[in-house]
């Protein structure tokens, strides 16, 4: 069985707020110096839940983990995480003609490349990427496949050519099911990602990363990056926040919340 | 008056029978876009036993309402409801698509997108016309940056966070029609199938209407943080609301998530404790009025949205804050 991993990756998005910056005029974030980025923790998730799927097939089994990722040449942290993590092997978009992104364009490319790669049975992807977070392109690669859906799963298993997913409701559980090839998408309730072993660390050195290009997916230069764009980005900026926060002083845990119950009662809002 | 736009139509949940407020929401702006900018309003409803929702919605906002009504919609389930809602909106060909950013709203909508081959843009928190393309601005970056967007194609998708719309005050002489529509789904063409549904039942007030919400996070100390906080809530007729780290370990149940992926709150108060304010809670509780905090870390930055701080250990304050309150109510 072939599953397909679909990962970004990002500049860490747990940095503290203050050191997030945007440059407004060219409408991009500043990258924070000496700071290597990460795997999307959703995606994250996406090669945990691939990797469950492994572990529940037992030794021997034939599943092959393929991440896919859409990054820079030299930009290589998050598909070696992905590796590290278990994965089998990689497949790198990086010409920099695949600049440029959007759900649209993204989505096209991604399942240009699982066509590719051929006799995918499963593909996943995180609920939404933690940069932009627009949860579009895991359900546009399904769609352009034409394969159902699960969006997000706290829990994917396979069995006899049926995933089947728990998905996270407002207010509860839902159990769906789909005879593969089709697509899930993983939410953070799937639960803590394991840690990269030393050795599958090395070993991870050594696994087959493929450098495709626009060709390698039947798609030409103008199909894809920049020139594929629809959306127009007409701003980016970061809203100002301008309340002062009034501290409430006491000696005693007590004294503290006496004088918080006051100021509520003061402002009405109890 | 700027250049006029071809309508917006709304995509209204349901939830036992009754239009979720969202989309009571949505309606609210897509009201005030076409009282400006031209184009009508259609509502959009899927579900059974639907009498009286079309006058409802009217009342509303909506000049026009679709009523799918048929048991297939009864829950709610992505692949079911696409070719149907794909067919209404390429017919009334709206400007503008709205729907509600909630977990079936975000399964819902960018797959519409790609199916019509046009372009959506989620979570977004308001929408402007300028030169008759809709300006869509959306959070982004956990909830650290925005994002003003437009597209090439229309209709444009938008899916809409709670809380950020006004609804209009109902009125009941509002003219509109609504008319029934009749399902084009094939059950055969179902590739997924929804097997079972386990509802937590709520217990007392519904976040997204609580007029307090009292949220808990690492700084509780373990479940049994949620106690103080549950009383509270109790007292002032309040929600429970936890930030997706307590969730994630299990503290209290899923549901209570506030956040990006979780809930999104705007009550009068939100009383966030032991939550250190990462940009995805923020997020889902930004648009509360005042918001107070309780926790340890003076740097935590969740003080710098707060109108009352405490630096304090939540263990220690809160069970001291339940006293206080209670002798405010006795």
């Amino acid at each position: 069985m072939k599953i397909v991993v679909c990962v970004k990756q990002i500049q860490n998005p747990e940095i503290p707020p203050v050191q997030f910056r945007v440059d407004e005029e060219a409408k991009a974030v500043i990258p924070v110096s000496g700071l290597s980025p990460v795997l999307s923790p959703y995606d994250e998730q996406a090669v945990e839940a691939a990797l469950r799927i492994r572990d529940a097939a037992g030794e021997g089994s034939d599943i092959e983990i393929t991440v896919v990722t859409i990054a820079p040449a030299g930009a290589r942290a998050g598909i070696k995480a992905a590796l590290a993590l278990g994965a089998d092997n990689a497949v790198l978009l990086s010409e920099p003609t695949f600049d440029g992104s959007g759900g649209y364009v993204t989505a096209r490319n991604l399942a240009e490349t699982i066509r590719a790669i051929g006799d995918v049975d499963l593909i996943l992807t995180g609920r939404q990427a933690a940069d932009w977070d627009a949860g579009v392109v895991g359900l546009g690669i399904a769609e352009i496949l034409d394969i159902p859906a699960i969006t997000f799963a706290c829990d994917v298993q396979v069995t006899d050519g049926v995933v089947t997913v728990q998905r996270v409701l407002e207010d509860g559980i839902e159990t769906v099911e789909a005879d593969l090839p089709a697509l899930v998408t993983i939410s953070n309730e799937l639960g803590k990602v394991r840690y990269a072993s030393m050795r599958e660390t090395m070993r991870a050195a050594k696994k087959p990363i493929r450098d495709w290009s626009p060709e390698d997916i039947g798609l030409d230069e103008a199909q894809v990056g920049f020139n594929a764009v629809r959306h127009v980005l007409e701003r980016l900026y970061i809203p100002i926040n301008d309340i002062e926060c009034e501290y409430i002083e006491g000696d005693t845990a007590a004294e503290m919340a006496a004088s918080l119950a006051q100021r509520l009662r003061e402002a009405e809002l109890v | 008056m700027t250049e006029n736009i071809n309508g917006v139509l709304v995509f209204v949940e349901m939830v036992d029978n009754q239009p979720v407020e969202l989309g009571l929401e949505m309606l609210g702006l897509a009201r005030r876009i076409s009282d400006s900018h031209g184009g009508t309003v259609t509502a959009v409803v899927f579900g059974t036993n639907l009498e009286g929702v079309g006058d409802n919605l009217i009342a509303y906002g909506a000049d026009q309402v679709l009523i799918n009504d048929n048991v297939i919609f009864d829950n709610f389930h992505a692949e079911a409801w696409l070719p149907d809602l794909s067919k209404i909106v390429a017919e009334v060909a709206p400007a503008i698509v709205l729907i509600g950013h909630s977990l079936s709203g975000t399964d819902l909508a960018p797959r519409l997108a790609f199916r019509l081959d046009i372009d959506v843009a989620t979570g977004c928190e308001s929408i402007e016309i300028v030169n008759g393309r809709p300006h869509m601005t959306r959070s982004c970056f956990g909830g650290l940056a925005r994002e003003v967007v437009t597209f090439n194609k229309t209709p444009a998708v938008a899916t809409i966070r709670s809380k950020t719309q006004q609804a209009l005050t109902p009125m009941m002489e509002r003219a509109g029609e609504f008319k029934f529509v009749s399902s084009i789904l094939d059950l055969n063409s179902l590739r997924s199938r929804v097997i079972k549904r386990e509802r937590e039942k709520t217990v007392g007030v519904k976040l997204e209407s609580a007029k307090i919400v009292i949220s808990g996070g690492l700084g509780l100390g373990g479940p049994e943080g949620f106690n103080t906080l549950n009383e509270i809530a109790e007292l002032v007729d309040g929600a429970v609301g936890a930030s997706r780290a307590a969730c994630d370990l299990d503290w209290c149940p899923r549901s209570y998530q506030v956040g990006l992926t979780g809930r999104t709150v705007a009550p009068e108060l939100y009383l966030a404790v032991g939550i250190s304010g990462a940009s995805h809670h923020m997020a889902g509780c930004g648009n509360a009025k005042t918001i107070v905090s309780i926790n340890s870390d003076p740097a935590a930055a969740i003080f710098k949205s707060s109108r009352f701080g405490i630096v304090g250990n939540c263990q220690e304050v809160m069970p001291a804050l339940v006293e206080e309150i209670k002798k405010l109510k006795a």
